[in-house]
């Protein structure tokens, strides 16, 4: 780890090189005559608006649907149940390590439909633009956005975009919306769970809002540590192909896996146990944790979920999470008792135990 | 990780734990300075691995639960100005003034940014030339070279737009002051590791030999405190009282000789008052004359005063080891880390506050 100024500056081509981009692609396609920058009549529905989204938009999220340009999408359904979830995506700074507010605004969505056992097929986005966000920045964003979704299998097939004045927003909020279908019997519901369930993790914890803080301005702190910012429906894919008897499923995002399991054990009205020793920290999030006083269970995440399933499943499970290439750190890392009732317990390091609580807010760097 | 996890070994743990219990003959009473060894006694349950003989009391070392709410609302009162950049360490953001903390100042537009190190408040006040930032130094003698070494700098670089609400206080008085309470109940003390490894332990030698009481200067990890309680608890045993160093791979007993030289550099000694307990003698550090242009109370010249209201609120008596945070008829219920009633359950190094979010199975 190492102690630096802020990041912003380089920080666009730090993610351009991590996702190997091709030059090509990473030229803003608007025309050089066209301003640099947002402004309110990109916005304002006029010609700007038409060669945003001709220019921008439809190149990077190019399927028959938004093709129609129409007030909205008509799509073919396939028979079964539906999963629809909402999420609105808020992030400084925009473009962090191994990331940026697109790629979360994808992955996010997706990961809270694949959380209720859904194959995620469609997507919206509204952008909440700033004036004066720079059209290279935003270009980042969608591409980024067109790979995420890519990646997930799912289409965005309609949307919307409005500019705001400048000091009205922090250069781009995005909100998506998802669909996606439900293709087992399966009730997943922390009310499915079961005493004995085994509680498994898909891999380390805490990267995510790690990353996060070391870009953050004014924190003068950053180190190598990479947001974990990825989709996770292909994993949880591969547990119903193998017909493992899911139970409940949590993605950990703020929070973190305390607040998941906190969440889950109130609910089922069961106790959940956790060995500390279990739990995979990366040993860079662990001293970054160690030095700013932060508890690594309470750490952000956004690409690690949580699965309670049948006891005699475990191993199975476990081993078709190791075998992705996103879940070599995946573990077992607890079981599912009836009491006492709504708690998760701690089995320490030291041998000790105590209850894990819900944070009143934001963890805080500490003082001393 | 090295340096970490071999101080979180259960087997280490139970030995320390086992021999700790062969020791005792009859009740101790032992307390923790710092509110960093609170916070570890809470984590890993360490009351569950001690004999019911021993007693822990949490003591006063938490920087953010003893700064007083006076300095608070001058912080308040500063952050809230147009052309003010504040910056201060996170805690100190949650901690409520007399009717509101710093997070409302952020909420209603006041420039308020969390830094990791009084350094950043300097490139802060750099890269921002026409405004006027604040930082809140506050702490201990831990945080106080660093903070020691921003204001030395401000003033070789001539920086004219930034300077320092200070709130530094030093351990060793604070000792003296609880022993001297008529209520006290505590025994012996483990010393706060970071502390001494600025300090050195030579001061609290006297203390030692004048009260009769043991010192043991101890780190944080759950073996330090479980070996440094050990140490304690074997000189009452014995009816030794002197200083040990449990804390030796980061302690020495001249201490770091080059902060204690920055901190005296910039630095005097003043009597200072402690949220909850009250004025202390001698306890804290202000800017000397040399340095008075960079004093953000001197730049910003505001007054307030506060008077205590009646709460069921204990935070005083929890701060001096009077008692414990549970004994409190407000901890839990009326007072909660969303609602405090006082300091100690805001700071994750105050002592409600660990006891609140570390809850033991039994409890």
């Amino acid at each position: 780890m190492r102690r630096l100024l802020s990041l912003p500056n380089g920080a666009i081509m730090n993610l351009e090189n991590e996702i190997n981009f091709s030059m090509d692609a990473l030229n803003c396609p608007l025309p050089i005559d066209a301003s640099s920058f947002i402004t309110l009549a990109h916005g304002g529905g006029g010609k700007l608006t038409q060669q945003l989204i001709e220019k921008v938009f439809q190149p990077a999220f190019n399927n028959p649907e938004l093709e129609t340009r129409h007030d909205g999408a008509v799509i073919d359904f396939p028979k079964g149940k539906l999963a629809f979830t909402t999420d609105s995506y808020v992030v400084n700074p925009l473009i962090f390590p191994g990331g940026n507010i697109g790629s979360l605004a994808i992955n996010g969505t997706v990961n809270d439909l694949a959380m209720c056992g859904a194959r995620p097929l469609y997507l919206t986005v509204g952008f909440i633009i700033e004036e004066g966000l720079s059209m290279e920045v935003l270009w980042t964003i969608v591409r980024t956005m067109k790979i995420a979704a890519e990646e997930a299998g799912v289409k965005i097939i309609t949307g919307d975009t409005k500019v705001v004045d400048k000091g009205k927003g922090d250069g781009i909020f995005i909100n998506t919306s998802g669909i996606g279908i439900i293709e087992h019997d399966l009730t997943i519901h922390p009310q499915s769970v079961q005493p004995g369930d085994a509680v498994l993790l898909s891999g380390d914890i805490g990267k995510h809002g790690i990353a996060i803080m070391s870009a953050r301005e004014g924190l003068g702190f950053q180190s190598e540590i990479k947001s974990d910012c990825a989709g996770v429906s292909h994993r949880v894919q591969k547990l119903f192909d193998a017909s493992i008897e899911i139970h409940c499923m949590r993605d950990l995002t703020r929070g973190g896996l305390a607040t998941a399991l906190i969440e889950i054990a109130k609910t089922s009205q069961l106790s959940v146990t956790i060995e500390e020793m279990e739990i995979p920290v990366r040993e860079d999030v662990k001293g970054a944790c160690e030095i700013l006083g932060l508890d690594p269970l309470y750490v952000a995440n956004e690409g690690q979920f949580v699965v309670f399933v049948k006891a005699d499943q475990a191993q199975q499970a476990l081993q078709i999470m190791q075998q992705d290439p996103l879940g070599g750190s995946a573990k077992c890392i607890g079981t599912v008792a009836d009491s006492p009732e709504g708690t998760v317990i701690l089995k320490t390091k030291i041998g000790t135990s105590r209850l894990l609580d819900m944070l009143s807010g934001e963890q805080l760097p500490r003082i001393c | 990780m090295k340096y970490v996890d071999e101080y979180r070994n259960s087997k280490e743990a139970k030995m320390f734990a086992e021999a700790i219990a062969r020791t005792v003959t009859r009740t101790w009473t032992v307390m923790e300075i710092c509110g960093g060894q609170t916070h570890s006694i809470a984590k890993y349950s360490l009351q569950d691995l001690l004999p019911p003989e021993l007693s822990l009391l949490h003591g006063p070392g938490c920087p953010v639960c003893v700064t007083p709410v006076e300095l608070i609302d001058k912080a308040i009162h500063i952050a809230a100005m147009p052309n003010v950049i504040f910056c201060s360490f996170g805690d100190m953001l949650r901690v409520p003034g007399s009717s509101a903390d710093l997070f409302k100042v952020k909420s209603k537009g006041g420039d308020i940014r969390i830094v990791y190190s009084p350094m950043d408040a300097l490139n802060i006040a750099r890269d921002n030339p026409q405004k006027e930032v604040v930082f809140f130094a506050i702490g201990f003698e831990t945080t106080a070279p660093a903070n020691a070494m921003a204001i030395y700098q401000t003033k070789s670089e001539n920086i004219k737009n930034l300077s320092f609400l200070v709130s530094q206080v030093i351990v060793p008085p604070a000792i003296c002051s609880i022993l001297e309470s008529p209520q006290n109940r505590v025994q012996g003390f483990l010393a706060a590791g970071h502390v001494c490894t600025i300090m050195g332990y030579s001061e609290y030698e006297p203390i030692a030999k004048d009260y009769k009481i043991p010192i043991v200067v101890t780190g944080f990890e759950p073996l330090d405190i479980l070996q440094g309680i050990f140490m304690c608890v074997k000189q009452l045993e014995e009816g030794r009282f002197e200083v040990e160093n449990q804390y030796s791979r980061s302690v020495r007993k001249e201490g770091n000789l080059a902060a204690q030289k920055i901190i005296q550099e910039v630095f005097q000694i003043i009597p200072r008052q402690w949220r909850g307990i009250g004025e202390i003698k001698q306890s804290g550090l202000g800017l000397k004359p040399a340095y008075s242009q960079y004093d953000a109370e001197v730049r910003f010249p505001c007054e307030f005063h506060y008077q205590e209201n009646a709460t069921e609120c204990i935070s005083g008596l929890v701060l001096q080891g009077l008692k414990k945070p549970n004994e409190c008829p407000a901890f839990g219920k009326s007072c909660t880390p969303e609602s405090p009633l006082g300091a100690t359950m805001v700071s994750t190094e105050g002592a409600c506050a660990a006891y609140y979010r570390y809850q033991t199975v039994q409890s």
